[in-house]
């Protein structure tokens, strides 16, 4: 094929992403994890030789960006490059080599041409469990936050590891579920590597050498001027939050230059006794996140975009967790570093930098146990996905009830009610909760709940702007911070468990999203549709 | 054989098609009344009886499908209509999912609600999961609210509760105190519309019903009663989404059945010519002016889905539009069709659609003030398209204008020739319907390989033998009338109804009497409306979806005959476990399996069409060229002297090698230099590549 040489490569890049594409929806369509299916809590990439993320499938969590890439490096480097056959597939969910908390199992398989390693698929699934004290805050080492699979051979020269598998087993709470993901961990990776070989074949390609440094050109071109849209120099920002034992300064210096923008998270506070804590490589991403979308929405994740942007901070603050520090809700404040990081450059991109939005999503488990002795019951964990408003955009109201950084859905109702015994009685629009401004701040949502069937709940919250809602910009006001409450008026905490019982309602108020300038300069009739809708009253 | 007519409304063109009593068929495009559609179906139907010498009075059948239904609710021109909800749902087709469909835009934009929130009502009900009451049923409070829907003016009614799928009570009680207090008002109810789990899609389907409800009604009986009026006054039926036939008082009630019945008649057409050729695997390839459409047919059947989404708003991205849960034909859009619009991104790739120039101003050679680059203009400058060539007689293509587009809107971005942007825009399409149709196996579980392509519509002979090439299958077929094949489809469409409703249960606690019942009431419902229209003898297929404990996403399991007895469990087990060993390669042993959603589907047996063997012989010296022109060749990435063959100058047995192009007045095939087209004595082209 003698097709001009720039069209051949923009056809192959193309196919490269819809190969990635298909790795990922394979492992949504067989996934058992919840948050995999609902939330889109997953990755999946094409790696060169070395260890360089070349595409990566879009999919709902901006958390696994820079984690998923750096994640092949580690496993070239602790595998040895030696120890690298064909058939081999490896494994591990280790926080910081991976993407953030045990949760996340990362599965990567090395792909053979023509006798020579030529480049990697990895994808990373959030699982049902692993494991130790189930998914929460409580822990205070990583220790017990469940097991810890270090960077191992899942697969040999296709053999299946029968020891690990066993030692994954014996493990984790559900361990058909958990077993199955990774083995569809690794079928994706599978149609992945199969793709690339036709498709190696059908373009006669020796490798990914070539195509790898024409993606990365091309991106890092783009990716620069890009950045040209901020000028040089340091750009901060703090935002207090909630936090789990007591309120958390986050806070952030951006550094602009001409090679790239680094983030440094200096004065932010420090960590937690309790599982929120974030690895720095977390922070790392919900920040390329923000700066990418709000300078480079078009550009592809691979090496290239990503690589211009670096972040630090100093050891101890709980933006930058270490072994052994428990890390498994690292989301809780994690989300709230891409509002903070858009924040600092707010002064430079006034047309572009939204308000603040509720962040943190207000997702939680429910345990039904029974309420009596006398009538037993199995127990059953309920899981709901709820967000509240997002802040306005320059020139957009925000967006009511729907989540932001994090791309997470909200499960029906009846279909939440038809796993266990939970009713959802009330699920909707929050009146006046959307921050005032030209632009007004998305809504949150009212959800009420109660259990059923002789059940109670052992409640397990994580909520966040409860006491510190999210700021208006450029003369926006906050949005309404969150509440939680019992249908008798008890106020109910917003961190930690605590017990709904059988026959309570449980009303939980989420935050609204920051409005955007002068609230004087709103348009009237959008004020007259806000009354006619109920919007505001 | 009977006279019969189909009528295809389309955005653009209303396509008729008679059959006459020999079993041969003509057919006629006259432009869209969009005002009051049935005008052109009345003109198209008059003009083309009055041709092919048929008095209106002999027609036996009309079936007719419409974009009507679909563009009242694109266009948010339907009724003024009320929502009327469980108390504490009021704001369920507004939040939607709680998510952003495009995860890289700050200032992405949510489809407002069909009907906003100062239309949404509450009435205090409720039932649990199992249809059990937890909240009786507001008498006093549904009164008021019926008083002021009295005042205020409403046209129709959605009413949707939670849990009504299960059990209908509550939505029944209050239609039936709507209907004693406004007896002409239109009422939809959730439960009689789609009753299926999820209250977001089942309560977006019945405020889409109630929506245009009224409009398809009146629409829908001054059709029949013009028809009649004029001398056809034979029984004229829909077509629906899911590729059956409904009578006219069925669709009056349910007209968001008709929502994407238009493009389910391409897919019946491909099904019939597949089951024609014997071709039990086949890509079912529709290519127009804005869209293409693909979907798979497999044993002469298309492939089908229980959901779909309307009016995309976002470059056609899953979750930009409105919900539909209906039984439908799957298929997937892209933005790929001969006016889309050519760019160049940040990134310096191209990029195709989804704008399109649409017919007004048209692609930059139309020469009707059109400036950007097209599809249509690369396929112009590659020499697949000619003036002389060009199927609408009213256009005159301008190469100048072409090659001028074509360096502006992508040439001067990447320094390169007309010719060679044309090159990228050609293969960039290509290769988005390529990686689209890919993608689609996947999500269904299937691999092309061995499949057949047929192609239609417009465009689709044009890009047909590249894809073919891309995605490395064996055979393309292009058949004769590949303009209008979505009408012709309406003709070879059965009476046919999918009841469907969601029930839970499992294989571990399998409710044998439960599953007994709905299956017979689904059944007892979808033959009661195939017994509106025909006697004829029926087919009934029941599947149920089904999952393993935890997972998110079904996979249909189809029945054999019979009731369910204790047995059942262990039967449905071992069917589920075989279906998800095909889609995913293994199983998983041990895991409870979770039955979701039931559906029944009842059709008419059609006969079917005579088997017609597909002949791959070269004749030797057959020589229909016409003519060479300059046209180049993705094969070798030359220009080449092309052949150009006339199709109505082929004859059965001709064979035609490429490079070249066969053209026709609706549409053109082209050949690279290895594809080889072998004209069929029904005029289908069959092509494939040459041996090496």
């Amino acid at each position: 094929m003698t097709i001009n040489r720039e069209l051949h490569n923009q056809v192959m890049w193309n196919r490269l992403i819809s190969v990635v594409e298909e790795q990922a929806l394979t492992l949504v369509r067989t996934a058992f994890s919840t948050s995999v299916r609902e939330a889109g809590d997953l990755s999946a990439g094409v790696f060169d030789r070395d260890g360089r993320m070349v595409a990566q499938a879009v999919t709902g969590t901006p958390g696994h960006v820079n984690t998923m890439a750096a994640a092949v490096g580690h496993f070239i480097n602790d595998i040895g490059p030696e120890r690298i056959y064909p058939g081999d597939v490896y494994i591990t969910n280790d926080p910081w080599k991976g993407t953030g908390h045990l949760h996340d199992i990362t599965v990567c398989t090395p792909v053979f041409h023509r006798d020579e390693l030529i480049g990697f698929f990895a994808s990373t699934a959030h699982v049902v469990d692993v494991g130790g004290r189930g998914y929460g805050p409580e822990a205070s080492e990583v220790y017990e936050e469940g097991i810890r699979i270090p960077i191992l051979k899942w697969v040999e020269r296709g053999v299946l590891n029968e020891d690990l598998v066993t030692m994954v087993r014996w493990n984790v709470r559900e361990a058909d579920q958990v077993i199955g993901d990774i083995h569809g961990l690794a079928a994706c990776n599978e149609t992945g590597r199969r793709r690339l070989l036709a498709m190696l074949d059908e373009f006669d390609l020796p490798n990914l050498d070539d195509l790898a440094e024409f993606i990365f050109e091309r991106t890092h071109t783009a990716t620069m001027t890009a950045l040209e849209n901020v000028p040089p120099g340091m750009y901060t920002n703090t935002m207090t939050v909630d936090g789990y034992d007591e309120e958390v300064l986050l806070a952030v210096t951006i550094t602009v230059t001409d090679e790239g923008m680094h983030a440094d998270f200096a004065g932010t506070s420090p960590l937690s006794a309790h599982g929120v804590n974030v690895p720095i490589g977390y922070a790392e991403a919900y920040f390329t996140y923000g700066m990418l979308v709000a300078l480079a929405p078009e550009l592809p994740n691979n090496f290239a975009s990503l690589a211009p942007f670096t972040v630090s901070a100093p050891p101890g603050v709980i933006l930058n967790a270490e072994h052994p520090n428990p890390v498994a809700v690292r989301h809780v404040i994690g989300h709230f570093v891409t509002d903070l990081t858009m924040g600092a450059l707010a002064g430079v991109l006034p047309h572009i930098i939204p308000a603040e939005g509720a962040g943190a999503l207000w997702n939680f488990q429910a345990s039904a146990r029974q309420a009596s002795a006398d009538d037993p019951k199995p127990p059953i964990e309920l899981l709901m996905f709820n967000s509240g408003g997002s802040g306005a955009r320059p020139a957009l109201d925000g967006i009511t009830a729907t989540a932001f950084p994090s791309g997470v859905r909200t499960m029906s109702a009846e279909a939440t009610e038809q796993i266990g015994p939970i009713i959802v009685w009330r699920k909707e629009i929050r009146e006046n909760s959307g921050g005032e401004g030209k632009y007004r701040g998305g809504m949150g949502q009212i959800l009420e709940i109660g259990p059923t069937d002789g059940y109670q709940f052992e409640f397990s919250a994580m909520f966040d702007r409860v006491a510190n809602p999210a700021r208006g910009r450029h003369g926006g006001g906050d949005g309404a911070p969150g509440a939680v409450y019992l249908d008798d008026g008890t106020p109910f905490p917003t961190k930690g468990k605590k017990t709904v019982p059988a026959d309570r309602h449980l009303i939980m108020e989420l935050p609204g999203g920051g409005g955007f300038g002068d609230p004087e300069e709103r348009d009237a009739e959008a004020t007259a549709n806000d009354r006619r809708q109920g919007y505001i009253s | 054989m009977a006279v019969r007519i189909g009528a295809d409304v389309g955005g653009t063109f209303t396509d008729i098609v008679i059959e006459l009593v020999d079993g041969t068929y003509t057919s006629t495009k006259v432009l869209t009344t969009h005002e009051a559609p049935e005008l052109a179906i009345l003109d198209g139907i008059s003009q083309i009886a009055t041709d092919a010498g048929v008095d209106l009075t002999d027609v036996e059948q009309i079936i007719h499908g419409t974009t009507l239904a679909t563009n009242a609710l694109i266009e948010r021109r339907g009724a003024k209509t009320a929502l009327v909800t469980t108390n504490g749902f009021r704001d369920v087709i507004e939040t939607r999912t709680e998510s952003r469909f495009e995860q890289y835009d700050l200032n992405i934009v949510l489809p407002a609600p069909l009907i906003q929130r100062a239309d949404r009502y509450t009435v205090a009900e409720r039932l649990n999961a199992r249809g059990e009451e937890l909240l009786p049923f507001d008498e006093d409070g549904a009164g008021e609210l019926i008083d002021h829907i009295g005042t205020a003016g409403y046209e129709s009614v959605a009413v949707g509760f939670i849990h009504s799928y299960r059990n209908p009570v509550n939505e029944l009680r209050f239609r039936e105190l709507l209907l004693a207090e406004l007896p002409d008002i239109a009422c939809s109810i959730s439960s009689e519309v789609s009753p299926q789990m999820r209250e977001f899609e089942r309560f977006n389907t019945v405020c889409a019903n109630a929506y245009v409800q009224p409009l398809m009604a009146s629409y829908l009986v001054r059709l029949r009663d013009e028809l009649k009026e004029r001398g056809a006054g034979c029984p004229l039926y829909m077509i629906h989404s899911g590729g059956g036939l409904m009578t006219i008082e069925s669709a009056a009630a349910f007209p968001v059945r008709l929502v994407e019945s238009g493009p389910a008649g391409g897919a019946i057409f491909a099904a019939d010519l597949a089951a024609r050729y014997g071709r039990d695997r086949v890509l079912s390839y529709d290519m127009g002016g804005t869209t293409a459409k693909i979907s798979m047919i497999e044993n002469f059947t298309p492939a089908t889905a229980k959901t779909f989404e309307v009016d995309r708003t976002a470059r056609f991205k899953k979750g930009s539009g409105m919900p539909i849960s209906i039984p439908v034909i799957e298929m997937i859009e892209i933005g790929a069709g001969g006016g889309s619009i050519a760019s160049v991104d940040t990134l310096g790739q191209i990029r195709i659609g989804p704008h399109s120039a649409g017919s007004d101003p048209g692609p930059a050679s139309y020469a009707r003030g059109g400036t950007e680059a097209t599809v249509t203009d690369a396929n112009l400058q590659l020499g697949r398209l000619h003036p002389d060539t060009f199927g609408a007689k009213d256009i005159d293509l301008s190469p100048a204008f072409a090659a001028e587009a074509l360096v502006h809107s992508v040439g001067r971005h990447l320094a390169l020739d007309a010719r060679t942007a044309a090159i990228g825009i050609a293969e960039v399409v290509d290769e988005n319907m390529t990686n689209a149709a890919r993608v689609h196996a996947v999500e269904n579980g299937k691999d092309l390989t061995g499949y057949t392509m047929i192609a239609f519509g417009g465009g689709g002979p044009l890009h047909a033998s590249r894809l073919l090439d891309k995605l490395g299958l064996e055979e393309l077929i292009v058949p004769p009338d590949a303009g209008v094949g979505s009408a012709i489809g309406f003709l070879r469409a059965p009476f046919a109804y999918e009841a469907v409703r969601s029930f839970y249960t499992t294989t571990q606690a399998f409710d044998v009497e439960g599953a007994n019942t709905i299956l017979a009431e689904l059944t007892s419902e979808a033959m009661a409306f195939v017994r509106e229209g025909t006697d004829a003898d029926v087919v009934v297929e029941r599947q149920i979806a089904m999952r393993y404990k935890g997972q998110g996403w079904e996979i249909p399991v189809t029945l054999d005959d019979g009731l369910f007895d204790d047995m059942a469990a262990e039967l449905l087990g071992a069917k589920f476990t075989k279906a998800y060993e095909e889609f995913f390669g293994r199983g998983i042993a041990d895991l409870t399996i979770e039955a979701v959603s039931w559906s029944v589907r009842v059709a008419s047996i059609v006969e079917p069409p005579p088997r017609v063997e597909l002949t791959t012989e070269l004749k030797r010296g057959s020589d229909p060229t016409v003519s060479t022109r300059s046209m180049f060749d993705p094969v070798t990435g030359n220009d080449v002297d092309g052949c150009v063959v006339e199709r109505t100058a082929m004859t059965a047995g001709d064979s035609f090698h490429g490079p070249g192009v066969i053209v026709e007045s609706q549409t053109t095939t082209t050949l690279a230099s290895h594809h080889v087209a072998v004209m069929q004595a029904d005029g289908t082209l069959l092509v494939r590549r040459v041996a090496e």
